[in-house]
């Protein structure tokens, strides 16, 4: 055996185990290429059924059918205005209450709290993400809604009567349910992703950061109003378009206390409807090309909402990411 | 929308498909529609599985999917509380008949009111849900209830949020004794409703009725009977109290005259008779005429065949009323005559 015919042979064999690596490797690369591209296309046709379905009632309604506040499946009058505004609406309460609650929970776990008491909170809160939102529909439904209607609606009623716009906002009969009870369901139920987003992104800002500032003798709420929150302000927004995106889109505990009625009161007491809940409710009896194409049309609608808010987060995220220089 | 229907399509075949996977017996018979009916279907079914090992697969989507997927066919039958017109069975090739009855009832939570209380009547009922009528002691409810103390609670309608065939059946009578009504708000699985809130299906307007002071909404009997709720006796057409039972149902659909009713189109609202329950509804099976398999519609037929026969009893126990013998001939006699197969000879003969 001579030497040259050895290398030769290692060669040949280190040829074969390249060769067979780059089948691997182009193996790996066409199975997570296609299922990357099944992803594109299932979205693609989501969007494609969309607005194929949604044409009739374009056709027929044209912009009117944004404006239009009347619902009507006899006489084929279809609007979506009462089903935005309650989408938008039921979302930017739960916001107003979730938002601070959240980064209070956020603060409090990195900032504040005892060791011991870090990992029960997390879990707690991760806990309540996974409670399925059927759950959420029955207990707001059957132990929220009547707290609220014996309670909580009457003493707001009594509060704000005579105070000039308030007034308007809490007058009515105490239902129980309502855009404000679906509101309330909504808010604890995107309290969990933006309490565990917050916590992340608080948990980014560099110790040397905080310990400098409390070095200056700054106090804790200081260090977390001057240094945490602008650190990670885009991070905080991020998370709170995440459980908007939720709460825009949330269906099952939204029908169980919203009151389901097609109508924009001016009180937040009012029952209403949102563009989920009017789809779930309505789609499997409605018959007519107009009454399923109106349906169809705003889901589309919902899509877009949820895509404007979902990319807006997207945005935000990337400059968080490229201010903490990853 | 052809897209989407035909998507909606392979869902359903996709879905029926699993479902027959998952059952033995390959003969399942398969139907899908009203919810409403659903608890006495499956019980047939069941023991119909028993005794001659053949089942039915029934998906309990709602009236108007089950026209749909008759209509796709991707079901053998379709089952709807809301009869379709002559001219549309004509138009889809269908034939239709009636299987069981039901009523709708009005429910109150009222303080001090109990179940068969308060009397109603038609455009009393229509005035409330027009939101006409809001309070519990308004004229026009005093007058018909003068020795019950009523409060002055206000009155929150309750309604169903989903389209549903009661809605439709409620509706309809509200419109058959108010011209208000018909013009203003109309006939149909789901209106736009003037005033009130919407719960999800029976329980949810059971729900929210049972829990707002001062409400009234309209459920199945069934529903009000088992949860043991508020219901209200009613004025019928000629001028009688009469309490929502399997009497006074079964007095309405005695006084119709279905023989006279083309494609069996015919709702059982506000029915002639001193006895008749005026909310009286029936639900219906929809069939084709020249259906592509034959001998699946023969299993079918055999399975009502056999309700028919054998199953009364078990639809009184579930708080349904069968339909009266005399129409049970006359539907029998339906198949025999209008379902034929692909040659025009009649696949069903009357035993």
């Amino acid at each position: 055996m001579n030497p040259a015919q050895n290398t030769a042979g290692i060669y040949t064999a280190d040829r074969k185990v390249l060769a067979r690596n780059s089948l691997k490797d182009s193996f790996a690369r066409y199975l997570t290429k296609s299922a990357a591209v099944l992803v594109l296309l299932l979205l693609g046709g989501v969007i494609f059924a969309l607005i194929e379905g949604s044409l009739p009632a374009i056709k027929q309604y044209g912009f009117g059918f944004i404006t239009t506040e009347r619902w009507n499946p006899v006489t084929e009058i279809f609007g979506a205005k009462a089903p935005i505004y309650g989408t938008v609406v039921t979302s930017l309460i739960a916001m107003l209450i979730a938002v601070p609650v959240g980064i209070g929970i956020a603060v409090f776990i990195t900032e504040l709290c005892p060791r011991w008491l870090k990992q029960p909170i997390s879990t707690a809160i991760e806990l309540l993400a996974g409670i399925p939102s059927i759950i959420y529909g029955i207990w707001g439904l059957f132990i929220l809604a009547p707290l609220l209607q014996r309670y909580i609606q009457p003493a707001l009623i009594a509060t704000f009567e005579g105070v000039p716009v308030l007034e308007g906002l809490f007058s009515g009969p105490p239902y129980g349910i309502g855009i404000l009870t679906a509101g309330l369901i909504l808010s604890i139920m995107v309290l969990p992703f933006i309490t565990s987003i917050t916590r992340d992104v608080f948990e980014t800002v560099p110790p040397m950061l905080k310990e400098s500032a409390y070095g200056l003798g700054c106090t804790t709420w200081e260090v977390v109003r001057h240094v945490v929150l602008p650190y990670t302000r885009t991070g905080v927004i991020g998370g709170m378009m995440l459980g908007l995106g939720r709460a825009l889109g949330e269906t099952m505990a939204v029908t169980f206390v919203i009151g389901n009625a097609h109508k924009i009161g001016s009180s937040l007491l009012a029952p209403g409807t949102t563009i989920s809940a009017s789809i779930a409710n309505e789609f499997t009896e409605a018959d007519g090309e107009l009454y399923t194409s109106s349906l169809i049309a705003l889901g589309l609608i919902l899509f877009v909402i949820t895509f404007i808010v979902l990319a807006a987060a997207r945005l935000m995220l990337l400059r968080l990411d490229k201010k903490a220089g990853k | 929308m052809k897209g989407l229907t035909s998507i909606m399509r392979t869902a359903g075949l996709a879905l029926a498909g699993t479902m027959l996977a998952t059952s033995a017996f390959a003969a399942d018979i398969s139907g899908a529609g009203a919810t409403f009916p659903y608890p006495i279907y499956a019980k047939w079914a069941d023991a119909y599985k028993k005794e001659t090992g053949n089942g039915l697969n029934y998906q309990s989507i709602g009236s108007g999917g089950g026209i749909k997927q008759i209509k796709a066919k991707t079901v053998t039958f379709g089952a709807s509380d809301k009869p379709l017109k002559p001219e549309a069975l004509d138009e889809a090739g269908l034939m239709q008949f009636p299987m069981v009855m039901g009523g709708v009832v009005p429910v109150v939570n009222v303080k001090g009111v109990k179940p068969g209380d308060m009397v109603l009547d038609g455009p009393t009922l229509a005035n409330i849900f027009m939101g006409k009528i809001k309070v519990w002691n308004d004229a026009a409810i005093k007058k018909l209830n003068p020795t019950l103390a009523l409060p002055s609670t206000a009155i929150a309608v309750v309604h169903r949020s989903d389209g549903s065939g009661t809605t439709f059946n409620f509706a309809y009578y509200l419109g058959d004794v108010s011209t208000t009504w018909k013009e203003n708000v109309g006939v149909d699985a789901s209106v736009e409703w003037p005033v009130g809130i919407g719960g999800k299906g029976n329980e949810g307007v059971a729900n929210m009725t049972a829990q707002t002071d001062g409400a009234i909404g309209y459920v199945e009997y069934a529903y009000a009977k088992q949860n043991k709720m508020s219901y209200t006796k009613m004025i019928n057409k000629a001028g009688k109290i009469v309490t929502p039972d399997d009497t006074t149902f079964a007095a309405a659909a005695a006084n119709a005259n279905w023989a006279k009713a083309p494609g069996y189109y015919l709702i059982l609202a506000n029915q002639q008779g001193d006895q008749s329950w005026p909310m009286t509804a029936a639900t219906f099976i929809l069939l084709y005429k020249k259906p592509g398999d034959t001998a699946a519609v023969v299993e079918a037929l055999k399975f009502f065949d056999w309700a028919f026969a054998k199953g009364n009893q078990m639809a009184i126990e579930l708080d349904y009323v069968p339909m009266p013998d005399s129409v049970q001939k006359l539907v029998q006699n339906s198949w025999a005559t209008q379902i034929t197969d692909a040659a025009g000879k009649p696949v069903w003969t009357k035993k």
